[in-house]
């Protein structure tokens, strides 16, 4: 499994927000998170790249136990899990193109060298045009867009996309969604946290996806009634 | 920290550093402190060093230098003399004894007296000049046979006035190494601040770096090169202009004294040279701290 947590529970200002929650995520698989706002589905997101840490149970992450890792260990595990932060979390003095390659840039692999695949990745996202755009200049769209870019250009195993349609209108949802199910057919294990149902209705068409709903703090395979 | 950490963290990496946006103020703070703070250091070294120089100058010439005093009446001064300087020469220890002619004795009074002072008409003593051996004569044993064989001989060996001056130079010399001292802690803690401001104003920018996958020591080098750097320039220009100050201060001449020897001679003048390279080494270990600290309570 390249994701498993085992009886997971996460508090936080002395409230439970997660408990006993397991779940295996299989390499190529696709799933959907999802539940109320509030529900803990960027929390669990959050636990499965290190962001925070359970307070019960444990997260293994490419067979290695999130706990047990250093700071280093952390960043170079980061560099196989591209994720689609909810606003995006880009450096406003950098251009779209410099954003986009950051992950290559800090992994000392250079920008230069991967310029190829940089045009090729901004094509692939509709945003070569806006290469030297800074990102207070784009639309909430681009932005997701350029988001995907940024999380898959070391060409991770997982992606995890927390909302990545939370702030675009329904036709740029359905292109994200188009990029995340051909990214699943390229082999990688995709994760998508929304508490958009329409979404997840719209996959169902393209990929066979599992959906996972936050219930009562704990995590449920959720049936037909989606 | 190993050697291949430093390299890599001073080595120039302009991906990096572009990373981290220019925080203009804190830039400008750090080469303004760095230079300053060379400025004075600059000062304090050559403080120091002169100090040390009069200290050895005084403690050496003086250790050497004896003075004999013979009070006599006028008509028994020069017998006394010629049996002191018998007994003188016979002293294991004294490299050389001499009476200080007239002329001698009345330059060494001009000072108080003028120039024309009729020396032969004053009841002034006769001077005799000793200069001790290696190694030195016994004091106590020269002075006991003075008193038996010349009663109006009176040795003085500078003591009572050597030391306390020796040990002022030495202050001198102790305040400047701690002058120096203060302005590297004064320089680490104006760093350590001016890179805490940075690095709490970049909080943002660590947490998307350690998102994307940075290791810490990629985020601490892209601030430990830009605070090195600052500084490095801030008191190389620091100590080129304490340099040309400590050059126009007045060459060092006997009439003028300590204050006109302050300064640096030969190879003395290479050591402020080693200030912008201790200074950036002084900038480098406190940011890098900062930036660790910082780091782990960031994210």
């Amino acid at each position: 499994m390249l994701i498993e947590l085992e009886n997971v529970g996460y508090s936080y200002g002395g409230g439970e927000l997660l408990s006993d929650v397991s779940v295996s995520l299989a390499p190529g698989s696709f799933h959907f998170l999802t539940g109320p706002s509030g529900a803990g589905k960027t929390t669990l997101l959050k636990l499965c790249y290190g962001a925070l840490l359970p307070t019960a149970g444990r997260v293994q992450v490419f067979d290695r136990d999130m706990g047990a890792l250093d700071r280093d260990d952390l960043a170079m595990l980061r560099r196989r899990v591209g994720v689609v932060h909810q606003d995006c979390r880009f450096l406003d003095h950098l251009p779209l193109s410099e954003n986009i390659a950051l992950p290559l840039v800090v992994s000392g692999r250079g920008q230069r060298a991967e310029d190829d695949n940089l045009k090729e990745l901004m094509s692939w996202v509709g945003l070569s045009s806006r290469a030297e755009a800074l990102p207070p200049e784009l639309s909430g769209g681009e932005r997701q867009r350029a988001a995907l870019a940024r999380a898959v250009i070391m060409s991770p195993d997982v992606v995890l996309a927390d909302e990545p349609t939370g702030n675009v209108d329904w036709d740029m949802s359905q292109r994200l969604l188009h990029l995340l199910v051909e990214l699943n057919r390229m082999g990688k294990t995709v994760l998508i946290a929304t508490h958009d149902l329409s979404l997840i209705r719209a996959a169902k068409s393209q990929v066979q996806a599992r959906v996972l709903r936050i219930s009562n703090k704990g995590l449920q395979l959720a049936g037909a009634d989606l | 920290m190993s050697n291949g950490t430093i390299r890599g963290l001073l080595l120039s990496d302009k991906q990096a550093d572009r990373v981290v946006p220019p925080t203009g103020f804190t830039a400008q703070l750090t080469v303004f402190v760095a230079g300053a703070m060379a400025f004075m250091a600059v000062f304090a070294l050559a403080l120091s060093l002169a100090s040390g120089r009069l200290a050895d100058r005084w403690s050496q010439e003086l250790a050497k230098a004896a003075t004999l005093r013979i009070n006599a009446p006028a008509e028994q001064r020069a017998a006394q003399t010629e049996t002191a300087l018998k007994l003188l020469r016979q002293t294991p220890g004294v490299a050389k004894a001499r009476a200080l002619s007239p002329e001698e004795q009345a330059a060494l009074l001009s000072p108080w007296f003028g120039p024309d002072l009729p020396i032969d008409a004053l009841p002034v003593p006769q001077l005799v000049e000793v200069t001790a051996g290696e190694p030195g004569y016994d004091i106590a044993g020269l002075r006991l046979r003075l008193s038996a064989e010349v009663p109006g001989a009176v040795l003085d060996d500078h003591t009572r006035w050597r030391e306390p001056l020796v040990d002022a130079a030495n202050g001198l010399r102790r305040l400047g190494l701690i002058a120096i001292l203060l302005i590297g802690g004064a320089t680490a803690a104006m760093i350590t601040l001016a890179a805490n401001a940075a690095l709490a104003a970049n909080a943002q920018v660590i947490e998307v770096l350690r998102l994307v996958g940075a290791k810490d020591g990629y985020i601490a080098g892209a601030f430990v090169r830009r605070f090195t750097l600052r500084t490095l320039i801030g008191a190389a220009v620091g100590v080129v202009f304490g340099m040309i100050g400590v050059m126009l201060l007045p060459a060092a001449s006997d009439e003028g004294g300590f204050l006109t020897g302050l300064g640096f001679r030969g190879i003395g003048w290479g050591l402020p040279l080693l200030i912008p390279v201790l200074g950036a080494g002084v900038a480098f270990a406190a940011t890098w701290a900062a930036a660790r600290r910082r780091l782990k309570e960031l994210s």
